[in-house]
């Protein structure tokens, strides 16, 4: 289908962006300053979340979502990233790296067993690729699991994983032949009930400090062969495929703390007085919001595209490389521009852009850096 | 159980600005809500469908945008959404709009209808308790909350100034609600996936069967003179007195305020 060019929403979708706004301001901005002081996540938060139907959006309702399309998850992530960007990046973790590649890969069964109670918002979920020696080269997966007939028996760590220990159920890649490397990665969905399965060391952050970010440690971890999650040895397709998903959600999370950083930093300049005029009235100030602002509409455009050829089942690689890695890079200019824009008190726990520009840093860095951005996209150019 | 709620969408601003020739309000171009007190209402309803069961239908008059407005509602949780328009409604003051909203409830069955308080455009409080006085119903109007709800009866909480009064009432009746009564819930996500493939039903003058001189502009017997943006003044009473005699006046204050008993 085609609908043509149309930068407009349709109804549905800004009536979407309504419910998202209205929550997030109502809901998530009154508590993202102490959050974040106090490194807390916000369980309550995701309560809420899940009784409006915003941790399954884009899933048929008989799987346990909302029946929306991905730009709908999109403009959710981004509304909630504009006040808290822990709160963006708990859905986005739990939508597009659990959700996803259980709802694209799944059988039946395992859709039924797992992404009912995820997408429905029952149970939270997360994803387990990173290891110590597996970051950007993903490949280098130390994590085994060996087939001993009717189970896996699962060996490893992985680290950095969001919505670590608050997530029950976890899409996890282990090698299944170590011979074959890229080839010999497999995926499995894992719950935090199997014996062997436990929570290690939780970070402390920059940023996004209400986010949890744990290690998870697999001690002979026998999981049943029905968890296997798509063929054996397509471990690795599957985890590159749900980045590129993730990475429109990251992309909209990098666009929300762009666009929340600007509207306060906008707030602030038509209050702020010197030399007897609001900050506002100075060309230094219109200038700088003029040319960030701008950006901030071209990241946009960049995100809602991506999403858009997501709902229309193209190929989207590319495009949420290319999102991902403009918005991010925005969302560090924007916010550093903020915290100038309101001087020293910019620089303070008084303001929120403090909070926002330690939030947008890690935006450049997760699902992929933005140097592996620009090496997706110039796959594509120069292949 | 079938439930009325009465709802307005009102422009999202308190500074309006005003037809002068006309005397009311001009609606191009000022973004629109869902009226406070009526957004209670409907929660309310929900919650009563939730608690008992029961259909709720959302019922409003106004121009064509209105529909987004109940389109919102369906995605709250309403079963059945009304729209009455039509230009000869258009300019409608309270009288008409009650006249217009009653000929339509006429022609439907229910056990109980919600209107919220007032409107923030108007502030009048006079639709819900003309349209009950229309339709011959009984009435409570500031209801702070319901405590009862069934076949036969409604018993609720009416606000009044320093108090509140229990107050039982036979179905069918009116009740107009304060915004107090229940925060509104949000839409679910679900709710707007849907919310576009529902029916509104749009009424418009020849489906109402009403006298078409009481009703829009021309029914409207209010005349406006003149509209402006109060002022608020606070008062205070600053009494000089002994120890003794200032706190019996501020018991004597507190008991007209029913605050401590008498």
């Amino acid at each position: 289908m085609n609908r043509g060019m149309n930068f407009d929403l349709s109804p549905k979708q800004a009536m979407m962006q309504k419910l998202f706004r209205e929550f997030a301001i109502n809901e998530v901005e009154p508590i993202a300053a102490d959050i974040d002081e106090e490194e807390r996540f916000p369980e309550e938060t995701v309560r809420k979340m899940s009784e409006i139907g915003m941790m399954g959006i884009p899933f048929e309702s008989r799987y346990g979502g909302g029946d929306g399309d991905n730009l709908s998850y999109i403009l959710a992530v981004e509304e909630l990233s504009k006040v808290c960007g822990t709160t963006g990046v708990i859905v986005s973790a739990h939508t597009s790296l659990a959700c996803n590649p259980i709802y694209t890969y799944g059988t039946e069964e395992q859709r039924q067993k797992y992404l009912v109670p995820l997408a429905s918002g029952e149970k939270l979920g997360a994803f387990g690729l990173t290891e110590p020696n597996a970051g950007t080269d993903a490949a280098m997966q130390q994590t085994v699991a060996v087939d001993e007939g009717d189970h896996y028996r699962i060996n490893g760590t992985k680290i950095f994983i969001t919505n670590g220990g608050f997530a029950e159920i976890y899409v996890v890649f282990a090698m299944t032949d170590k011979a074959k490397g890229n080839r010999g990665i497999s995926a499995f969905i894992m719950d935090t009930n199997m014996e062997g399965f436990s929570i290690g060391k939780t970070e402390h952050k920059l940023g996004i400090k209400g986010s949890s970010t744990t290690e998870l440690i697999f001690k002979d971890v026998m999981v049943p062969k029905e968890n296997l999650l798509g063929p054996e040895g397509k471990g690795f397709t599957i985890a590159m495929s749900t980045l590129d998903g993730g990475r429109i959600g990251i992309a909209a999370q990098a666009l929300g703390i762009a666009q929340g950083s600007l509207d306060q930093a906008v707030k602030y300049t038509k209050e702020r007085k010197q030399f007897g005029r609001p900050i506002s009235a100075f060309q230094n100030t219109q200038f700088t919001i003029a040319d960030l602002q701008t950006k901030i509409d071209a990241a946009r455009l960049l995100v809602y595209r991506a999403a858009f050829m997501k709902d229309m089942n193209r190929n989207y690689s590319s495009e949420a490389a290319m999102a991902k890695l403009f918005a991010s890079e925005v969302a560090m200019e924007v916010t550093t521009k903020s915290i100038q824009l309101h001087g020293g008190y910019g620089y303070t726990r008084d303001y929120p852009v403090e909070r926002m520009f330690r939030d947008a840093k890690i935006t450049e860095i997760y699902e992929g850096t933005s140097e592996v951005q620009k090496m997706v996209i110039a796959s594509k150019i120069l292949r | 159980m079938n439930i009325l709620v009465l709802l307005k969408q009102v422009p999202d601003t308190t500074e309006m600005k005003i037809d002068k020739e006309k005397g009311t309000l001009i609606r191009e171009g000022v973004p629109t809500i869902t009226n406070p007190d009526d957004l209670a209402g409907m929660e309310v309803a929900l919650r009563l469908k939730d608690q008992y069961g029961a259909k709720v239908t959302a019922v409003t008059m106004g121009p064509p945008q209105a529909e987004n407005m109940l389109r919102e509602l369906y995605a709250m949780g309403a079963d059945h959404a009304v729209l009455l328009t039509d230009r000869k409604f258009s300019g409608a003051d309270t009288w008409a709009t009650s006249n217009t909203l009653a000929a339509y409830i006429k022609q439907v069955d229910f056990d109980l209808i919600i209107a919220g308080r007032q409107a923030i455009d108007g502030d009048t409080a006079q639709v819900g308790p003309q349209t009950a006085e229309k339709l011959g119903l009984p009435q409570i109007s500031y209801v702070d909350d319901v405590l009862e709800f069934s076949k036969e009866k409604i018993v609720v909480k009416k606000a009044l100034e320093n108090n509140y009064e229990v107050l039982e009432c036979p179905l069918p009746c009116v009740i107009t609600t304060l915004s107090t009564i229940a925060k509104p819930r949000y839409m679910r996500v679900m709710g707007i996936s849907h919310a576009f493939e529902k029916d509104v039903t749009i009424k418009t003058f020849d489906d109402l069967n009403i006298d078409p001189a009481i009703i829009g502009l021309k029914g409207s017997p209010t005349k406006v003179k003149k509209t402006f943006t109060k002022e608020v003044h606070s008062n205070s009473d600053i009494l000089n007195l002994d120890g003794k005699s200032s706190a019996r006046k501020v018991a004597e204050i507190l008991m007209d305020m029913n605050f401590i008993g008498k």
